[in-house]
């Protein structure tokens, strides 16, 4: 299989998306596919980013791309899946709402829609951009939010059936949304573009975790994109869990548009993949607001995560705090870039960030950026971060007690995974990333 | 209108205090550049057939490159078919004593408060003064060749010691390194040489004044430091300029080799004209300082105090080669009114268990924009090494911003790298502090500012400390944040 250009896999996404168009059977007139084309025209201004571009100096996700998809044999129908099939991919234990998402497409049938608490309302974007036409003309991407980039645009361009989830004014949904996203790549390799939009109106608590699974030995391309919009005095919690085949490229764009009084919390936990890309971006509206973002890669092989989070605070008096932890074996390769924007009005911001990171292997390798730009005086900003190992006094501490290596390893370790592991409210998925941290160790 | 507001006000209307033109006339070349202009300054400074070539090279180098814009700085780009490449002092003759020197020069000198004699009598520094493009005068050149040193200007050492300037020019900075480092290769017009021999620890404090003169003057300084083994040598180096209206640019050169067990300290006041209030005028400094600890347990360290210019670009960095080398930067940098600083360093470690050390504070007033960016790269082969990063940002009043942009790659496991950074304002209650103690509000911001940068400041040579503390209260005095 010959590899790709840059060049040749935009002319694919360009040609895919005129034979896109041309089955969008009486949409084109729909102020959706506005949205569609001008997302389309951004992307085909400036393509898939190359290493040059700063925000992916480090990954080149087109070379990836290039390496290991080959378009002229793709996918073109999922398999046809049983609710037993998808079962076992399930969170076990955890109590759920469940969406099932298959190559990028919502699956109504598979997903959990009966007796939805109240409160919460779950449809394909499909049919709600009739039925809330109002709430896409507002949000759907409407929000200019600094992060966003090529493949969002590339997302928004190809957005067909993601879902529409809106949690109702004051509603309190215990249960956790959780979304799978399973790509089929059984047979052939699979490109998917799976497409969120989350509205939590005011006074409203929810949380929400999305998980991606790629079933098969051919290599997978998601290109996710979430919308969060969430209103005055909302809680809204938010998990991610990347636990994917090495053979699963996946760049994931988390876009949250926070108002007044309101608290965003996001935690990442990423395991396994061939190379990952998570763009989470916040943009804070609205004063007295909180944003609180957590994330741990554990990985080794060849794995590579790349973190890339902003917050851009335009309003005063909020604050935000940013931990993301990583261990890294093997030939992994991890990436960190954390951008805390502070404009001239957000006087009296307090934002922290902080990125640790353990190597366990010579091959290794760490690249991590945290950028403060500030351009309000009132504030207290600071960021922190090390790369570094175990510490030795700490391993002969345990091993003077009689611990052997592993042990004493596994146990400094957990520990230092814990305050991130700690910040997970959902008991089960908190049992699940202890299992995989073990099972790693 | 608060205190406040009034303080920073009287403080933003403060005009240069070092700003005047003194009328020498300039030998110059015609604007512009082409081959031609590379070849007339070859031919003015009467230098060999292989730099003329090194010089061509890096020219043709130049055209095919584009000017960097990855900085965050904005500024009208210079024009550089219209700046005047050479242009030198018309006595060119050298002087052997300072009774020789032009007495127009010493007059300049004497306002900026570095009276040759004086210096050479009272504190024992070697002054090799560079007054638009060509060393004037060299002090105590002969007591620094009795130990073998060799302290002299660029075109001095080109015409005397061909076979050093040979082998060591554009060794750590190639002449097609970057767009200002290929410039500089092509025209650079003068600047100095230093050669410490094996085993020679330099006995005082070397130390070269730069200062624009002539209008229109693009100033393009190289300065190659050369330590040998087991040797050791401080080197200063510091500017004030003539206030004028139109931005100057200067991309200045300075590398450093330092072989095995060598030390070399290098100490920078910058203080060139930022422009007035509006952001008008204002020099663009656009540097590239590099020094390569080549030998293991070389050590190299960069001290700088940046007050002057309206744009600056610059990031001084070791290269830590040798195993058990070290590396460090202290910086202070301030901008004020419209002024924009874009500085930094670079820490590459090659070389098993070598150290660096970054302390870098910025204090930015007025409107203008104050960005840290550094890099510290640990190579796979560089195990146990270490690296310490800190920089803060002091922020007074609201209009000013503060970046910070640290890159940091790791390559193996046995390093340990740690990096900080904060930003703040001065905060209310350490004023309070002072002000209940009856230090007055504009006193105690000083105080504050000069705590604060303290770690930098005494990292200085003790003469120019003095300096630099003094230029720190100027620039600092009646502001409040």
């Amino acid at each position: 299989m010959s590899k790709l250009t840059k060049e040749q896999i935009d002319q694919f996404f360009i040609s895919q998306f005129q034979s896109f168009e041309s089955k969008l059977n009486g949409e084109s007139k729909k102020p959706l596919h506005q949205v569609r084309r001008n997302a389309f025209e951004a992307f085909r201004e400036n393509g898939l980013p190359v290493a040059k571009n700063e925000e992916y100096k480090y990954t080149n996700i087109a070379k990836a791309f290039g390496r290991n998809l080959n378009v002229e044999a793709l996918a073109e129908e999922a398999s046809e899946f049983t609710t037993d099939d998808i079962q076992k991919h399930f969170i076990p234990d955890l109590e759920a709402i469940n969406l099932v998402f298959v190559n990028g497409q919502f699956n109504e049938s598979l997903s959990h829609l009966q007796n939805l608490p109240e409160g919460l309302h779950i449809q394909s974007i499909k049919t709600a951009q009739n039925d809330f036409s109002d709430d896409f003309a507002q949000h759907f991407h409407q929000h200019s939010i600094e992060g966003a980039d090529s493949f969002s645009s590339l997302n928004t361009a190809f957005t067909n059936s993601g879902a529409f989830i809106k949690i109702a004014k004051s509603a309190i949904i215990e249960k956790t949304i959780a979304c799978y996203y399973f790509s089929d790549a059984e047979r052939k390799d699979v490109i998917s573009q799976p497409r969120n939009l989350v509205i939590a109106e005011q006074n409203s608590q929810a949380n929400m975790l999305e998980t991606y699974v790629t079933l098969g030995n051919n290599s997978s391309f998601t290109n996710a994109a979430t919308e969060i919009v969430i209103k005055d005095d909302a809680i809204f919690d938010y998990y991610k869990l990347q636990n994917e085949s090495a053979k699963a490229i996946h760049v994931g764009a988390t876009l949250v548009h926070q108002l007044g009084k309101s608290v965003f919390n996001s935690s990442t936990f990423s395991f396994s993949g061939a190379v990952i890309r998570n763009n989470l971006s916040i943009a804070v509206h609205k004063e007295h607001s909180e944003t609180n973002m957590s994330g741990l890669y554990f990985i080794n092989n060849s794995t590579h995560v790349d973190n890339h989070t902003v917050v851009d605070h335009k309003v005063a008096n909020c604050e935000s705090n940013e931990t993301y932890k990583g261990v890294l074996d093997g030939k992994s390769k991890g990436v960190f870039n954390g951008k805390i924007f502070v404009r001239q009005p957000a006087q009296k911001t307090n934002a922290f960030q902080s990125n640790r990171n353990i190597l366990l292997s010579d091959e290794a390798e760490m690249d991590t950026k945290p950028q403060l730009e500030i351009w309000a005086d009132d504030v207290k900003c600071s960021h922190g971060c090390t790369v570094g190992q175990l510490d030795k006094d700490q391993l002969f501490y345990l091993r003077a007690r009689g611990l052997d290596e592993k042990t004493a390893k596994s146990m400094l370790l957990n520990a230092f995974a814990s305050d991130v592991v700690n910040k997970i409210k959902i008991e089960a998925l908190k049992t699940l990333v202890e299992s995989k941290i073990t099972e790693r160790l | 209108m608060s205190k406040d507001d009034q303080i920073l006000e009287q403080f933003a209307s403060k005009e240069y205090e070092h700003g005047w033109t003194v009328d020498i006339e300039a030998d110059s070349a015609p604007p512009g550049l082409n081959e031609d202009i590379v070849r007339f300054i070859s031919a003015k400074k009467e230098e060999p057939e292989w730099l003329l070539e090194w010089r061509l090279k890096a020219y043709r180098n130049w055209r095919k490159m584009t000017e960097p814009n990855w900085a965050n700085v904005h500024y009208p780009k210079p024009q550089f078919e219209d700046i005047i490449y050479y242009s030198a002092p018309k006595k060119k003759k050298t002087a052997n004593s300072l009774d020789e020197v032009d007495p127009e020069l010493l007059k300049t000198f004497e306002r900026l408060g570095i009276s040759l004699t004086e210096q050479k009598r009272l504190t024992g520094v070697a002054v090799d003064a560079v007054m638009d493009s060509v060393s004037v005068g060299t002090t105590f050149k002969k007591q620094l060749l009795e130990q073998g040193i060799i302290f002299c200007s660029f075109s001095e050492a080109v015409k005397e010691h061909p076979e050093l300037v040979k082998k060591y020019i554009g060794s750590v900075v190639p002449s097609n390194d970057n767009f200002y480092a290929a410039l500089n290769s092509a025209v650079f017009s003068d600047g100095s040489f230093c050669y410490i021999p094996k085993g020679v620890r330099c006995p005082v404090e070397l130390s070269t004044y730069f200062r624009i003169n002539a209008a229109n003057t693009g100033q393009f300084e190289r300065t190659l430091i050369v330590a040998e083994e087991d040797s050791y040598v401080s080197y200063l180096e510091g500017c004030t300029a003539p206030q004028r209206d139109e931005n100057q640019l200067h991309a200045a050169v300075v590398e450093i080799y330092a072989a095995k067990n060598a030390e070399v300290k290098y100490s920078t006041v910058q203080n060139w004209y930022p422009g007035d209030k509006q952001g008008k005028g204002g020099i663009y400094n656009f540097v590239t300082k590099r020094g390569i600890c080549a030998g293991d347990y070389a050590k190299i360290s960069w001290t700088q105090v940046e007050t002057g210019s309206a744009v600056t670009w610059k990031y001084p960095s070791c290269i830590l080669k040798g195993d058990y080398s070290q590396g460090e930067f202290y910086s202070v940098a301030v901008t004020n009114n419209f002024q924009q600083a874009d500085t930094g360093t670079k820490m590459i470690h090659i070389g098993k268990n070598t150290k660096s050390r970054i302390v870098s504070k910025g204090v930015s007033g007025g409107r203008s924009q104050n960005s840290y960016r550094g890099l510290v790269e640990i190579h796979p082969r560089a195990t146990n090494s270490r690296n310490f990063s800190q920089c803060d940002s002091l922020l007074m009043g609201d209009q000013c911003g503060a970046h910070t942009f640290p890159y940091i790659e790791v390559k193996n496991k046995s390093s340990q790298i740690e990096h900080e950074a904060t930003t703040s304002k001065i905060g209310e209650d350490q004023i309070f502090y002072c002000t209940q103690r009856g230090i007055d509000e504009e006193s105690a911001v000083a105080l504050i500012v000069n705590g604060y940068c303290k770690e930098v400041l005494n990292k200085l040579p003790m003469e120019f400390a003095v300096e630099a503390q003094k230029l720190l209260a100027l620039t600092l005095e009646g502001s409040v944040g």
